[in-house]
């Protein structure tokens, strides 16, 4: 396997850096149910690493555990090589992890740029009645923070939503538009939640695309959970497989397709 | 200062290329905005001075690069200043800027590429780079590709690519070098040196370059210019193909002969945004941009108040009386007049806004036919929109139509300097400053297209009105064919009738040497998904939406509508509709069926779905067909279906007999 410390270079040429998030021997339990059992293993800086696995494997529990939304009963989280002691979702958001999820979480009745600008919020230091007053400061930063948003709306592609509400997009678009509020905030590391969900053919590979762009251009490392193996095994570094709350397999996309218990997690083991 | 005295203090014939123009400007109009792109949410703009510069170092850069003179410099990409400037310095530095329409897919820009030869490519962004590179090995001339957007290029091999920035700093930096070498090619362009070369999307065959010198596109630009009397205050929203002459002309050319300002989207998504924000006062659109606006009012109406529906259609209908005339300078009562003036202050004004046409002057629309419903519908609300009549082979310009003569029947008046004459078969011929010069390797197709005295043959069919001077297009001289029993066919008649209606957005007819026409339509799927919506069918897909009963039976209450029309007119009365089918799919450029500019390939429809015809002839009720489709990356996929086929009620005209159904 690799090294813990030092860092390597893709086939295709991107860096990838030290280990900055490593989970130990985490374990999660609701009530009785044991949703991970006993799982580690570790997120390098600018890598794409994905989780994969069936239906109720325990993948958004994960994705949960990592964004400090659950605090697993036993294991630690250790980020930037500190153990992280349970924190609220700002201060999380404050560390420079940003999230998307599966079900999408948007204001439906505001615009896309609204949306998106809620993205910047840890960024604005004014308070409400300086900008209600949009005077000075206030206006000040609210220009450089539409500016940075203004180049995701481009990055992403979707300048001509820009002013409409949300919940008049159809579901491919919203997702984009969660991507763009997570990146918003800058994010050093981007959790995404089933980032193609029910999308069709073409979305996905506008949408692994994005996920591509995002990597390659402001070098931000990604963790995502996802369904669909072709879209995972294109797009990651590296693939953790859960099963059952537990993990079977851990490595690159090539050596997760060959290693025989994914393949029977996913195929099912035959009886006689 | 006016724009005329800044020509008559200069001379004006004194710019014989369009870098002559750029410097005239850059010290005339220095700090007037020559272009404007809409970039992160912003306008951004640039003055004549800043474009000059821009493009200087362009033009230095390419010299670093080695473009000698005569190369040829291709050019791919949606509307941008970056790239319009990219054809500038081209011209600057002795090259031939060849635009190549940024929808081709890879084999159709490698067959351009390599005939042309070109040495340069400038890419606007990632995915024509990726199109470039995958053909790459087919292009022994080809030596550097230059590209606008950086995006997701930075892991791509640099060696024979460059980034626009990038190629103009070095410009920047090695003034002192190559400065000379640009003033000395600057000044080696004459009036008959090449300013561009555009390939032609042909309706039949190989495309074809268009060989455009400075002569034909600045005297094309000046002329037209004058005749619709355009000053450098005007503003265009540039947003149809590159590759267009049309948009060459009308960006470029007529650009940098006023000194006017371009205003480029920032999607191809947010045009329709964008024009409301620019306002232009001189626009120009095919006629598929006006019909499709003109559905999306009226859908966006069926959404509106009770009240304001009532107003917008008693309103409208009033516009419809009067508004060509006032807008014509004919008498109108004085009550009609107030009616008028108290519907643009309620309807049409905040209309037009709506639209983007709040603040126009002068509106072309070219290319085809457009419906006289939908003319007469922007005419009537106050909107100089205006037909011309051209073609590449001409810089545009063959007929334009005055202010004050405007009529939808008529493509108007020989341009100024344009010769016309109709040969003994009908068609149109005609002699100009903006004749071109060649087609770049084809000294077969020029000799037959263009004779020694310099005279060209349109290809269309036409005559000249005896009573207004004006002259009236039937269709494409190889079109216009006879039926069995030797009467007239001319499909483009009945297909512009059938595609006035929003629900139709394409229509085909055959009937060329046979006893009935048949008929293949393309529904418009925001008008009729819209109307789907409204009526609570359900569909899955736009085949399953084309195929519905309900649709076929509008389309059949459409076509006999239109039947009823054409009955009137006792030379095209055999023309009438007998059957018809709704397509399974929309025509499409990728493949093959309709123009990059939109225009039907007649025989390229006919052979592809020849299953049909026969079926449409033969009286069955069905027919079971496969259907090729390259989809938008090139890759190739097919589609089955079963269509209805649909008998239409024609009627008897009154000088020939016509067997019912």
């Amino acid at each position: 396997m690799l090294d813990q410390s030092d860092s390597y270079l893709t086939e295709d040429g991107r860096r990838i850096g030290a280990v900055v998030m490593e989970m130990k021997n985490i374990t999660l339990r609701f009530g009785g149910v044991v949703a991970i059992k006993d799982i580690s293993f570790d997120i390098r800086e600018g890598e794409i690493r994905a989780i994969i696995g069936p239906n109720g494997a325990g993948k958004s529990s994960m994705l949960n555990v990592i964004s400090g939304f659950y605090v697993p009963q036993d294991g630690e989280v250790l980020f930037h090589g500190k153990k992280r002691p349970p924190m609220r979702p700002y201060e999380v958001a404050r560390q420079g992890i940003a999230r998307t999820f599966q079900n999408i979480a948007l204001f439906d009745g505001m615009s896309v740029l609204d949306n998106v600008m809620t993205g910047r919020l840890n960024y604005m230091k004014t308070n409400l009645f300086q900008q209600a007053l949009w005077k000075g400061w206030a206006e000040k930063e609210e220009t450089e923070n539409r500016e940075v948003v203004e180049k995701i709306i481009d990055f992403l592609e979707i300048q001509a939503i820009r002013k409409t509400p949300v919940a008049r997009l159809p579901y491919g678009l919203k997702k984009r538009v969660e991507l763009a509020r997570a990146l918003a905030a800058e994010p050093k590391l981007l959790l995404l939640d089933e980032p193609m969900a029910g999308m069709n053919v073409e979305e996905k590979e506008d949408m692994s695309r994005f996920i591509l762009d995002v990597n390659d251009e402001f070098g931000t490392t990604i963790a995502l959970i996802e369904h669909d193996m072709g879209v995972v095994m294109d797009l990651s570094d590296r693939v953790v497989v859960m099963d059952y709350g537990k993990k079977i397999g851990d490595g690159t996309p090539d050596e997760v397709r060959n290693n025989q218990d994914v393949i029977d997690a996913y195929l099912g083991v035959s009886h006689d | 200062m006016s724009h005329t005295a800044a020509q008559t203090l200069s001379g004006a014939g004194q710019f014989l290329s369009v870098p002559a123009l750029l410097e005239r400007n850059a010290t005339v109009y220095a700090d007037r905005p020559a272009y404007r792109e809409k970039e992160f949410g912003i306008w951004q703009s640039w003055t004549w001075r800043e474009t000059a510069e821009e493009i200087d170092a362009l033009a230095l850069g390419l010299l670093t690069l080695g473009v000698s003179e005569g190369d040829f410099i291709a050019i791919i990409g949606r509307n941008r200043p970056s790239l319009y400037w990219s054809m500038v310095a081209a011209q600057s530095v002795g090259a031939v800027p060849v635009p190549i329409y940024q929808d081709s897919g890879p084999e159709e820009m490698a067959y351009v590429l390599d005939h042309c030869g070109a040495a340069y490519v400038i890419a606007g962004d990632q995915e024509q780079v990726d199109k470039v590179v995958e053909i790459k090995d087919q292009l022994e001339n080809l030596k550097h590709v230059i590209y606008v957007d950086p995006r997701g290029l930075r892991k791509y091999d640099h060696e024979h690519l460059h980034p626009y920035r990038e190629v103009q700093e070095r410009g920047r930096a090695a003034r002192a070098e190559v400065g000379g070498e640009l003033t000395t090619r600057r000044a080696r362009l004459s009036y008959d040196s090449t300013c561009v070369m555009l390939y032609t999307s042909g309706t039949t065959g190989r495309p074809k370059g268009v060989v455009l010198s400075n002569r034909n596109v600045i005297e094309s630009a000046k002329n037209a210019s004058e005749f619709d009397k355009l000053t450098e205050r005007e503003e265009v929203l540039s947003y149809l193909p590159m590759a267009w002459v049309g948009d060459f002309i009308f960006s470029l050319g007529q650009s940098y002969w006023c000194g006017f300002c371009v205003n480029c989207p920032e999607s191809p998504d947010t045009m329709m945004t964008d024009l409301r924000e620019i306002g232009p006062t001189y626009f120009f659109a095919p006629p598929r941009v006006f019909e499709g606006q003109l559905t999306n009012v009226m859908i966006r109406m069926e959404d509106a108040s009770r009240l304001k529906q009532r107003m917008f259609h008693y309103f409208l209908a009033h516009a419809k009386k009067v508004g060509g005339r006032i807008l014509d300078g004919k008498p109108v009562s004085g009550s009609d007049r107030l009616k008028y003036w108290l519907g643009n202050l309620l309807i049409y004004g905040p209309l037009k806004d709506t639209l983007g046409y709040g603040r126009i002057r002068v509106g072309y629309t070219a290319g085809e036919a457009i419906g006289p419903e939908i003319f007469d519908f922007y005419r009537s609300l106050g909107i100089n929109l205006k037909q011309l009549y051209g073609q590449t082979e001409a810089t545009v310009f063959i007929t334009v139509q005055p202010d004050g003569e405007v009529r939808a029947d008529t493509v108007g008046v020989p341009a100024p300097d344009v010769e016309i004459k109709i040969d003994e078969t009908g068609e149109i011929h005609y002699r100009s400053p903006g004749t071109f010069v060649e087609y770049y390797k084809n000294a077969e197709s020029t000799a037959s297209t263009k004779d020694a005295e310099g005279w060209v043959a349109t290809g269309d069919a036409g005559f000249i009105e005896e009573t207004s001077g004006h002259l009236r297009i039937i269709d494409r001289a190889k079109d216009v064919g006879k039926m069995a029993d030797g009467a007239m066919f001319a499909p483009k008649y009945v297909e512009n009738k059938l595609k006035f209606y929003p629900d139709i957005l394409e229509a085909v007819v055959f009937g060329n040497g046979r006893d009935r026409c048949v008929a293949f339509i393309n529904i418009d799927l925001t008008a009729v998904g819209n109307w789907a919506e409204r009526n609570n069918i359900a569909y899955g897909s736009y085949q399953e939406l084309a195929g519905h009963p309900r649709v076929l039976e509008t389309i059949r209450s459409h076509v006999e509508a239109v039947n009823v029309s054409v009955a009137q007119d006792e030379m095209l009365s055999g023309c009438q509709i007998h059957r018809f089918v709704v397509l399974h799919k929309e025509l499409d450029a990728d493949d093959g069926e309709i123009t990059r500019t939109g225009k039907v390939r007649r025989r390229i429809v006919e052979e592809k779905f020849a299953d049909i015809i026969a079926a449409l002839y033969d009286g069955s009720e069905q027919v079971s067909t496969r259907t090729e489709v390259t989809y938008e990356d090139g890759r190739k996929g097919a589609i089955s279906a079963t269509l209805s086929l649909v008998d239409a009620k024609v009627q008897s005209a009154i000088t020939r007999a016509v067997a019912a159904e």
